[in-house]
């Protein structure tokens, strides 16, 4: 589904991925583990479409199709969701509203016919119940004068609303209580499909517990330095990142 | 500003006008509101039009305005198939037209009982409650220093007075339609208003500008709203002129104790505007609410002045300016607040936030506050920056394309001021038109 290879990345004259390689498969979910200013965000951001970085070298292949070469918003009707580290507050426009757009821009995109109002709260009805997020919630001004937990269940829904074929999660479990964690694992959970993939970054082992990747990978100093299985995130809970970092550097 | 201005045909032109008039007046030129008139235009003629050595005038050069030839009051054989182009809201309400300054009675409906509300034009004033002008026309717009308002005084016979007797509230929306009709001809023309709202009286009025036609026209209006103890008004200001038209307008507002002024002056579109909102709070527990939205794009000039003199204690005003700029545009915002010794415990609060689109694009702001009194509570700030480039990029992370994303994000912006325009027509309308101006 997703092929990245020797992907590179920088922003200014700011290296920060130094050559990616990732091979994501339908069905799969894969953890992103790894010491803070690695480069996870960056890499979460890059697949999304951010345009303050600059990309390199390497490439991106989903799904057939060069990622690098399209906009954010056909990337997102294409089938990629980012559930942001830091969703961004937007005042004026509320989830309801413009979520309603996006998921008609992607149908249009698909060659699909609108949702009409109906169908559209239908849906949503169906989806909040998942994530158990307040209608008033959704109406509300974007993230403005959310709490950290409702900001990242907000993602959680967004993502059930518009089903991607391939989830990118950057740090969603990051204060969230043990109540939001399991919602937010339970939304990804329901999404699991043969068809579908996922990509957790993760700082903690804990959400592995509730999402339990296939692949966890260890992303230091902008390279993958270390794939295994899932008991492989439970080694790093133990024992850190240190012994990592040591065999990096003996490298 | 200084006198014998070399070239200024526009100025000539309007003293040898003036003169023609005055001769065919016969014994109206003697009375008293005529005598104030030709005061207002003496010292139209010893102010000339400004320039941009003028402080209050320099961001906004009107020297092309004063080199433009203009038809004042031109006839205009306007039909109703004519105003269904300008596809304006429908109001229930009191409609009163006026083409190139002419009251257009086929056109205007008046449906406020007399009981309510007096509805007048100022020619008929002129005629009928002459006590009535003697008592407050000209009383507050400042003519000694505005050369525009003096030009507007000394040339008022056209425009609406309205009163609301005390203890009356009308439901009933009012709005005047200036339109010009520039499809011929350059046309001008110079709109006199007086509201009248006596005590415990409560009124909603907008005033809307609208051009028909590529000529140029030239708008310059006058309002003067005088608010008893406990009167209550909402204004409209809304503003949809072509690229051609030039309007320079003076709201001057007088507020008695515990009266509650409320407007929105919302600018879509005009070549060249200059709008000055002067709110003298002349009473304690006064409120005064100014809100604006101004839109330019292309070469647009759009110049809010407000201005605030908190004169006596416990007031209240709160200012919220909004202006999204595009293209080559030029906008100016300068908020005046005064809070005089007297005004203690006075509250002022003045925000003005810009969304500048394009780098050739300009915004000037300038807030200028004066505080004599010590026990005041005064803030003011205002912001001038790009689209939230951060925003943009989550809403295109959700499918929408990067042009909707800006259309959703400006109309976000925008809607903070449109929000607080209270007749729903109205509002509705400027919501659309907002949406169309952002789809292009
Ligand atoms: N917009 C940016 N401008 C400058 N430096 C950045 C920017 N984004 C990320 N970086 C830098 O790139 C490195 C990786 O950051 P990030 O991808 O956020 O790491 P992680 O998500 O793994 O904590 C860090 O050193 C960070 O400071
Ligand atoms: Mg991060």
């Amino acid at each position: 589904m997703l092929t990245i290879s020797n992907l590179q990345a920088s922003i200014g004259s700011k290296e920060i991925l130094k050559g990616i390689n990732l091979e994501v498969k339908a069905g799969e979910v894969h953890a992103i583990m790894g010491p803070n200013g690695s480069g996870k965000s960056t890499l979460a951001s890059v697949l999304a479409g951010r345009e303050d970085y600059d990309v390199t070298d390497g490439s991106v292949i989903f799904e057939g199709k060069d990622l690098l070469e399209m906009a954010p918003e056909e990337r997102a009707a294409e089938g990629i969701f980012l559930a942001f580290q830091y969703p961004v507050e937007i005042p004026g426009v509320s989830t309801t509203n413009f979520l309603k757009t996006a998921m008609n821009e992607i149908r249009k995109y698909r060659g699909q016919e609108s949702l009409d109002a109906v169908q559209f709260l239908k849906l949503m009805k169906e989806k909040m119940k998942l994530v158990n997020i307040d209608q008033s919630l959704l109406s509300r001004s974007l993230n403005e004068g959310f709490s950290g937990g409702e900001k990242k269940r907000n993602e959680i829904f967004q993502m059930a609303m518009l089903e991607p074929k391939l989830a990118i999660l950057d740090e969603t479990d990051s204060g969230l209580d043990i109540d939001a964690l399991r919602i937010v694992a339970e939304g990804v959970n329901q999404l699991r499909s043969p068809e579908r993939a996922t990509i957790v970054v993760t700082h903690y082992q804990r959400l592995l517990d509730y999402i339990v990747p296939d692949y966890v990978h260890v992303l230091y100093k902008g390279r993958i330095v270390k794939s295994g299985p899932k008991e492989l995130a439970f080694e790093l809970e133990e024992k850190g990142y240190d012994w990592i970092k040591a065999e990096v550097e003996t490298v | 500003m200084t006198p014998n201005q070399p070239n200024n045909d526009l100025k000539s032109k309007l003293l040898a006008d003036f003169r023609t008039s005055e001769e065919r007046m016969n014994g109206a030129s003697k009375s008293a509101l005529h005598q104030i008139r030709r005061e207002a235009l003496n010292q139209f003629d010893r102010l000339g039009f400004p320039t941009v050595k003028h402080e209050e005038w320099k961001y906004t050069n009107v020297n092309s305005l004063v080199k433009e030839v203009f038809e004042f009051n031109a006839s205009s054989e306007i039909t109703l198939e004519d105003l269904a182009l300008l596809e304006s809201s429908r109001l229930d309400g009191n409609v009163l037209y006026f083409v190139n300054g002419r009251y257009q009675p086929q056109l205007s409906k008046i449906v406020s009982p007399t009981s309510q509300l007096s509805i007048t034009t100022l020619a008929d004033a002129v005629k009928t409650m002459p006590d009535l002008l003697n008592q407050y026309f000209a009383k507050y717009a400042d003519y000694q220093d505005n050369a525009f308002t003096a030009l507007n005084t000394a040339f008022a016979h056209e425009g609406v007075v309205i009163k609301v007797p005390a203890n009356t509230v009308v439901e009933a929306p009012t709005i005047l339609r200036f339109v010009s009709d520039a499809r011929q001809v350059n046309v001008a023309s110079q709109p006199r208003n007086l509201f009248i709202v006596d005590k415990n009286a409560e009124v909603k009025v907008a005033e809307s500008f609208r051009t028909l036609g590529d000529q140029a026209s030239f708008t310059n209006v006058v309002t003067e709203i005088v608010m008893a103890e406990d009167a209550r008004m909402e204004y409209y200001k809304i503003q949809n002129e072509s690229d051609m038209a030039y309007h320079i307008g003076t709201t001057q507002v007088y507020q008695q104790d515990r009266s509650h002024f409320y407007s929105a002056t919302v600018t879509l579109d005009g070549g060249f505007i200059r709008n000055n909102l002067n709110i003298a709070l002349d009473g304690s527990n006064c409120e005064a609410h100014m809100y604006g939205l101004y839109f330019p794009n292309g070469r647009q000039h759009i110049d809010n002045h407000t201005l605030v003199d908190h004169r006596k204690p416990n007031s209240h005003s709160n200012e919220l300016y909004k202006g999204i700029l595009e293209d080559r545009a030029t906008g100016v915002f300068n908020g005046k607040i005064f809070v005089r010794q007297d005004a203690q415990k006075t509250n002022a609060y003045q925000s003005c936030k810009n969304v500048v689109l394009s780098n050739d694009a300009t915004m000037n702001t300038k807030p200028q506050l004066e505080i004599f009194a010590d026990d005041v509570k005064c803030s003011h700030g205002t912001t001038t920056g790009k689209l939230d480039e951060e925003a943009l990029f989550y809403l295109r992370s959700r499918g929408i394309p990067k042009v909707e994303a800006q259309s959703l994000l400006m109309f976000a912006f925008a809607e903070d001021v449109i929000k607080k325009i209270k007749i729903d027509p109205l509002r509705e309308q400027i919501e659309r038109r907002i949406q169309a101006k952002l789809a292009r």
